[in-house]
């Protein structure tokens, strides 16, 4: 039977469909779900319209804020990038729109019992789970820096945010076009160094996940990853999201990224068969 | 719906593969007050699966080349079938292996577990060959299955025949299982396809539904008082009723689970747990 901690399935509605650069910003009623969600939490959508429907498999989106609104009790808030044909179909969706989801869903973020100093890395929209996770941490007293990334400006999460919740922010975008110009991985020793962090928190392309595990464990920090494999239905049902990885008792094997993660220790990751898509 | 020792009531049950370990959909609510759940297929030796991308989504369906990834039949009984047992509904152990030994070893080992309701063996896996499982397309074969898997079974416990989607043979393949030892058959598995990068796979949901219930329909014209289990693509408490108006006297639920995991709960529900 279900309990509080579970996640539910719900049908929600459409509260408002914002741009912000390359990204739309949807805020979501979806009754008892933001309720329950930690960060790195994530929904599972159920694309198309609610019935017939043509789309089987489901998209997964980080939940972003968690707000609560006087009239229409808590609601989430998700970034999504248009893309394919299920991004699409979600951005598309007006105001009133009703929208089947799943959530809160995976192992959020674990968060320290001291406080310590902790880098956040986001990448993108991946960016979305660290904003929440900033706040919690500053409550527990940590001293929290963040690292923004993106291709160009369109693709920079919230920079003025962040601003906010952050004793310090570095920016990178890949053109140059704000902040530095190059890589994660360019500038993520140094930062490391210089906020003396003991967790580097992370959320982006498998690549840069590998960079942070990467510079995190040379400069002696532990890391946590926030991964984005295909995820065909979020739930744990369909062993559609192999994640491998090396388990607690030094055991190589393969999970769900979907159930057992989407984030995890850097360091249990068999990065070299995740990158060779094993 | 009876079946030896166990009641399927209601008659919807989740289908092998789509339903995790079970507690995942619990824990979505979607597991209480079903007829049985049917657990992915247990082969002897653990198994890692196939490389991602494991599932792509097409038009009405999805094409999954998971590649039977599971723990082993030991690691099976020690973790995952005791949380089983504990809760309400009856578990189906679906079972694959690469020769009729393994099949005969897997039912053996079963057949002594508390907690198992019964067996459902896959004679259907659409890359049999390529995963090195044992091929059983042929009536012969899949006879030679179900009798080696019946052997050492107790006597009340059910023993289910998962048949592929050959509707040409279907008949000939049900009435051979059936004589073999099989109480019923389960029809129908994913349907042969490819991935879109050329590997094997099998296509479900929505997209086979109707291939599945013709399926239904040509066993129950053949053996018309065996008890036949349907599935594919069903969606809605519409399409479990068209199952059971074909001839199916259960439905299970694979697919639309994955994009909601409440579907099975909400058919029997619909259904009133009454399978006319
Ligand atoms: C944990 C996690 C968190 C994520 N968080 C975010 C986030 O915060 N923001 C964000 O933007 N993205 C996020 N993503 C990525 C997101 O889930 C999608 O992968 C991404 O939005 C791409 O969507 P799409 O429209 O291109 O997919 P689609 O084009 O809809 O494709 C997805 C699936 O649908 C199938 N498909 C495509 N076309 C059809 C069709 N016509 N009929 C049937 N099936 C079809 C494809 O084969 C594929 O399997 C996250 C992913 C994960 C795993
Ligand atoms: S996406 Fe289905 S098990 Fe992870």
């Amino acid at each position: 039977m279900s309990s509080a901690r579970d996640p539910l399935h719900v049908t929600g509605e459409v509260l408002s469909v914002k741009r912000i650069g390359a990204y739309r910003h949807l805020t979501l009623v979806a009754p008892g779900v933001a309720e329950r969600s930690r960060p790195g939490n994530f929904v599972a959508v159920s694309v198309g319209d609610l019935r017939p429907r043509s789309h089987q498999t489901r998209l997964s989106y980080w939940i972003h804020r968690v707000r609560n609104t006087g009239s229409h009790g808590a609601t989430i808030e998700i970034i999504v990038e248009p893309r394919g044909a299920g991004s699409q179909w979600l951005t598309g969706l007006g105001q009133g729109s009703r929208v089947d989801l799943t959530g809160p869903l995976g192992r959020p973020f674990a968060q320290p019992k001291e406080p310590v100093s902790c880098l956040l890395v986001g990448e993108g929209h991946s960016a979305a789970p660290l904003f929440p996770l900033a706040e919690r941490l500053r409550e527990r007293g940590c001293v929290v820096s963040m690292l923004l990334a993106a291709s160009d400006e369109q693709h920079l999460l919230a920079a003025l945010e962040a601003r906010r919740s952050a004793r310090s922010v570095t920016v990178v975008t890949r053109d140059g076009s704000v902040g530095r110009s190059g890589r994660v991985a360019d500038v993520l020793p140094e930062l490391l160094a210089q906020v003396d962090a003991d967790v580097a928190y992370a959320a982006g392309s498998v690549e840069t996940l590998h960079a942070v595990a990467a510079a995190a464990e040379a400069h002696g920090a532990w890391s946590q990853v926030a991964l984005e494999l295909p995820q065909p239905c979020g739930t744990g049902l369909c062993n559609g999201c192999p994640l491998p990885v090396v388990g607690e008792d030094g055991v190589a094997r393969i999970v769900r990224a979907c159930h057992e993660g989407p984030v995890v220790r850097g360091d249990r990751v068999r990065w070299t068969a995740l990158l060779e898509g094993a | 719906m009876d079946l030896g020792a166990l009641t399927l009531n209601p008659p919807v049950l989740v289908a092998s593969g789509c339903g995790g370990t079970g507690r995942e959909l619990d824990a979505l609510g979607g597991l209480a007050g079903l007829g049985a759940f049917v657990t992915r297929s247990i082969t002897l030796d653990a198994r890692e699966g196939g490389p991602a991308p494991r599932i792509v989504g097409t038009p009405s369906g999805l094409v999954n080349a998971v590649g039977l990834q599971n723990p082993g039949i030991d690691q099976f009984l020690a973790r995952e079938l005791p949380w089983l047992a504990a809760h309400d509904v009856p578990a189906i152990v679906s079972v694959a292996g690469s020769s009729i030994g393994e099949y005969a070893d897997l039912g053996r080992r079963l057949g002594r577990s508390p907690g198992v309701a019964g067996i459902e063996v896959n004679l259907s896996v659409p890359d049999a060959a390529g995963l090195n499982i044992f091929d059983a397309r042929e009536p012969f074969s899949a006879a030679r299955v179900i009798a080696a898997v019946r052997r050492d079974l107790p006597r009340g416990m059910p023993v289910l025949a998962k048949l592929g989607p050959q509707s040409n043979r279907i008949g000939e393949s049900a009435r051979a299982v059936a004589e073999a030892g099989a109480d019923a058959v389960v029809v129908t598995n994913a349907v042969p396809a490819l991935m879109p990068d050329g590997r094997p796979g099998g296509l479900s949901g929505p997209a086979i539904g109707p291939l599945a219930l013709r399926c239904v329909y040509e066993v129950r014209v053949a053996l018309p008082d065996l008890p036949v289990i349907g599935v594919g693509g069903i969606a809605c408490a519409a399409d479990a009723r068209a199952f059971l108006a074909a001839g199916a006297s259960a439905v299970q639920i694979g697919t639309a689970l994955l994009h909601d995991p409440t579907t099975a709960v909400r058919i029997a529900a619909e259904l009133g747990g009454d399978p006319s």
